[in-house]
């Protein structure tokens, strides 16, 4: 039969392309002085960093602009440092805020950076509107006062008027944030559309003074950063960065262990379990900002019951999850603060306890349970939890129904108050305790409309707790401010409806020849330009 | 060349009927088009709104402020009422305006550009290799029914229809990229070779050739190969079940053993008179498997970190990015309508009556 020779033919085309193919061996390694960083970049919308707020795109900004002060990465603890602005003063009420910027100075288009893009930034800032812009808004910029609140007097100083006092480190931590990037003025300017401030421009291009430019960004794809050898801090180790997104955690795997790439963000704790024995790469824990928490709705008349929340406290097996489906990727952690802010609180009072938790519910009244459904996002990870949770809850009688969605199903149930429990995360917005202090621990209008705040979600109505919140944002002494905010976690992890449970732990694989690749901590974003090969 | 056909005889006759029968079928095919896509856009849209799914937090996030809020609900024109909503939207596309990709800050068409072609790519090659290897199997295992042949024909066809295509796809890259380093990995280039060559079509493999580039060609190609032949295997066990049964039905005719008995050679019946006669339901079988591909194939996409169009709508859905769902949606309407016009006309090639 013919056919026999077909199947020869078949066979023979296979070897040619195999062949074919083995002969273009692909390059091995890496070069250099190239950076290759398999992340997860599909939530990046915009490029303007007074727009943008998502993860990844706070990492692009920490490298492509400089703000007025800003960190050291080798040494995050260290608090804000100069940046573009080499000092600054504070005047006696606490309100005017002079910076001076360095001079000599340049912008990617060769622009020298003065007091004016300062001015114009912050601005820009303010009159966008954008997300973001809550962080400087938050101390009285508004559209009306802005030409005299943030002001350049001459070409290298910059001054800034707050309407009330607020805590010096409160004010220069959100002059770190990525928001408060300083964009190059007179590029901006030139790409200005309809009176955009440059932004529909600016969300695909970059005006920056930082160690590296972008080259291009493909959306879901990729983008590309080209050094900038003349950087004012350091000249960085890599000429340029390619970041890809690459969804898929055994993909990045794969990738690094053949070398094509560099460092692997998104690896599983299996896949960072399966690399421990290959003494090429290497794996860095970096503890960061989110933290993992249910919510429990006020507007529950049995969730509102101070024994019935501190019940659902001791019914969380906190140790197991981490030592089992969560290992490696997030520690206990049992205040609203993340470790490393100021002000941070290490006491872990709870651990999984039926006996101590079936007592409180029957003096709460409910010794036989009651009935609960748990809200979460369909992601594996937070459906375990809630799955653990149920588990627990059920040993004291309490019967959880699950109701998984999408995250902005999800989201935009507990933004409407419509829940009984919420599992998620919450990340800090800038880096000073006030950013989750304020949604934790303040609610001062619980009748309005405040969606943004995790208070007003759950519906706490908690005058005097805002009003230490408050107080804490205007305390002037450092020391006492910290205290205030440790102060303010021992009473909340006893009565808040908010139950944290962990706080995130990056694991990060990389080639072992890859030296400071810095994820930022919980205060930032990752560095680039320490790196070296 | 039918239509040079039809011209020809009808200047013979000198007659204007068949010119504008023509005319008519031409306007009834255009209007079937525009009506069924104008009902997708319809269902998209409608579903697009009802669905618990707030496209406002798409855009500014959770932390937004209520006023915030409020001005991005407004300047997506949500306070209108559905039906003037669908109004502004049909008016838009009407002039080729997709809108601008909430995910993505640029216009829906520009990103559809950039994606389609990835997937057009693999595709494309993907269906090429399904042809290439499933007809024949189908041909051969309906010649040997029932014998081992045949059982071999049916394990591997069936084997490729029902293992999972990511796992297939995570083996496929641990084995022939991982360990044998036959092919590259995911990815449709290196990343040196990224954005070297000018974009023309924005097929790598094409593009690669016109810049007469044929490293970059092989890379693309190594890149390609896994993805391709994946999806192919799975066209492939749906190509080579259905040739098989199309030819048994052919092989039981009449007209076969005719043929034979007229003394043809086995070669001229099986592949001449019994294959051509399976010609047409073949191309309908083809092209609806090559649509199925084109609409962009999510776990192959994610697997392979291949940018293309499954990828791009399915993150524009989950983040309820309607205008690029939409946009989307339009583009995977025209290449079902488009393939289906493309077997209609095949048709008429390879038979002549259906002309």
């Amino acid at each position: 039969m013919k056919i026999k020779n077909l199947l020869k033919g078949l066979a023979f085309a296979t070897a040619v392309s195999v062949s074919a193919l083995s002969a273009t061996a692909t390059y091995a390694g890496t070069p250099d002085n190239v950076l290759v960083v398999a992340d997860r970049i599909d939530d990046m919308t915009s490029l303007d960093p007074h727009d943008l707020f998502e993860f990844s795109g706070t990492d692009y900004v920490n490298n492509v602009y400089d703000k007025l002060v800003s960190f050291d990465p080798k040494d995050l603890s260290k608090g804000y440092q100069p940046g573009l602005a080499e000092s600054w003063t504070v005047s006696d009420d606490g309100k005017t805020f002079t910076f001076k910027i360095a001079k000599g100075r340049k912008f990617h288009s060769g622009n020298d950076i003065t007091a004016h893009d300062a001015e114009y930034s912050l601005r820009r800032v303010v009159m966008l509107q954008k997300t973001p812009s809550f962080i400087l808004t938050q101390f009285g910029f508004k559209a009306e006062n802005v030409e005299t609140a943030i002001k350049a007097i001459d070409d290298y100083t910059l001054v800034v008027t707050t309407d009330e006092k607020y805590a010096p480190s409160f004010v220069l931590n959100c002059f770190a944030a990525a928001v408060s990037s300083i964009v190059d003025s007179k590029l901006v300017q030139s790409h200005e559309v309809d009176g955009d401030w440059g932004n529909k421009w600016l969300q695909t291009n970059s005006a920056g003074s930082g160690p590296f430019s972008l080259v291009k960004w493909k959306p879901n794809e990729s983008y590309r950063l080209k050094v900038n050898a003349d950087y004012w801090r350091a000249k960085p180790g890599m000429k340029s960065v390619i970041v890809r997104h690459i969804g898929e955690p055994a993909t990045q795997r794969l990738l690094l262990e053949k070398g094509d790439i560099d460092v692997a963000r998104n690896l599983t704790p299996t896949d960072i379990d399966g690399i421990s024995s290959n003494s090429d790469l290497a794996v860095d824990n970096d503890l960061r900002g989110r933290i993992m928490y249910f919510a429990m709705s006020q507007k529950d008349p049995i969730l509102s019951k101070p024994k019935v929340r501190l019940a659902l406290r001791y019914l969380v097996d906190y140790d197991g999850m981490v030592n089992s489906f969560l290992k490696g990727q997030w520690v206990v952690h049992q205040a609203f603060l993340p470790l490393t802010y100021m002000g941070e609180l290490k006491d872990k009072p709870f651990s999984l306890n039926v006996e101590k938790a079936k007592k409180l519910l029957a003096e709460a009244g409910h010794a036989d349970g009651f009935d609960v459904e748990i809200i979460v996002r369909n992601v594996q990870e937070r459906i375990q939890i809630a799955q653990s949770l149920q588990n627990t809850f059920k040993q004291a009688g309490i019967n959880v129904s699950l109701t998984q969605g999408t995250g902005k199903q999800i989201l935009g149930q507990y933004r409407a108050r419509d829940f009984q429990i919420y599992v998620g995360t919450w990340g800090p917005d800038y880096p000073d305790p006030h950013t989750n202090a304020d949604t934790f621990a303040s609610n001062p209008d619980n009748n309005g409309t405040h969606a943004g705040k995790l208070a007003w979600r759950a519906s706490w109505d908690i005058p005097e707790l805002s009003a230490i919140t408050k107080a804490a944002s205007q305390e002037t002494d450092k020391e006492k401010r910290a205290q205030m905010y440790v102060d303010m976690q021992k009473e909340h992890q006893m009565n808040s409806p908010f139950v944290e449970m962990f706080q995130k732990n990056d694991q990060t694989a990389r080639q072992a020849n890859v030296q400071g690749f810095y994820t930022g901590s919980a205060v930032t974003g990752v560095y680039y330009w320490t790196v070296t090969k | 060349m039918s239509n040079a056909v039809d011209t020809a005889t009808s200047k013979r006759r000198g007659s204007s009927v068949p010119f504008l029968k023509r005319l008519k079928s031409l306007v009834t095919v255009l209007l079937t088009v525009l009506l069924t896509l104008v009902g997708l856009l319809f269902v998209t849209f409608i579903i697009g709104r009802v669905m618990p799914v707030d496209p406002v937090l798409a855009i500014v996030g959770e932390r937004a402020s209520q006023d915030i809020y409020d001005a991005a609900y407004k300047s997506l024109g949500l306070d209108k009422p559905l039906m003037v909503q669908f109004g502004i939207f049909l008016k838009q596309i009407a002039q080729g305006d997709f809108g601008i990709s909430n995910l993505t800050a640029r216009p829906v068409s520009e990103d559809i550009l950039r994606v389609f072609p990835a997937t057009l790519e693999l595709a494309t090659v993907g269906t090429i290799f399904g042809v290439l290897f499933g007809v024949p199997m189908g041909v051969m295992a309906a010649v040997n029914e029932g014998k081992w042949q045949d059982q071999v024909v049916r394990f591997v066809g069936l084997f490729g229809y029902s293992m999972p295509i990511f796992w297939i796809g995570l083996v496929g890259l641990i084995i022939f990229y991982g360990l044998l380093d036959w092919v590259g990995g995911p990815g449709r280039l290196d990343v040196y070779y990224e954005d070297v060559i000018p974009v023309v079509t924005g097929l790598i493999l094409v593009d690669s050739l016109i810049e007469g580039d044929l490293d970059i060609f092989w890379n693309a190609f190594s890149h390609i190969i896994l993805p391709a032949s994946i999806l192919g295997y799975y066209s492939l066990a749906y190509i080579s079940r259905m040739t098989r049964s199309f030819m048994l039905e052919q092989l039981s005719q009449e007209y076969i053993t005719t043929a034979r008995v007229k003394g043809l050679s086995e070669r001229a019946v099986i592949w001449r008179h019994a294959l051509g006669n399976v010609m047409i339901p073949l191309i309908t079988v083809i092209a609806l498997s090559y649509a199925n591909l084109l609409e962009g194939s999510v776990l192959t996409e994610i697997i392979f970190a291949w940018p293309g169009l499954g990828s791009y709508l399915t993150t524009a859905l989950l983040s309820a990015d309607m205008n690029a769902v939409i946009g989307g949606t339009v583009v995977v309407g025209l290449i079902f309508v488009g393939l289906n016009l493309l077997s209609d006309f095949l048709y008429k090639v390879v038979d002549p009556r259906a002309r």
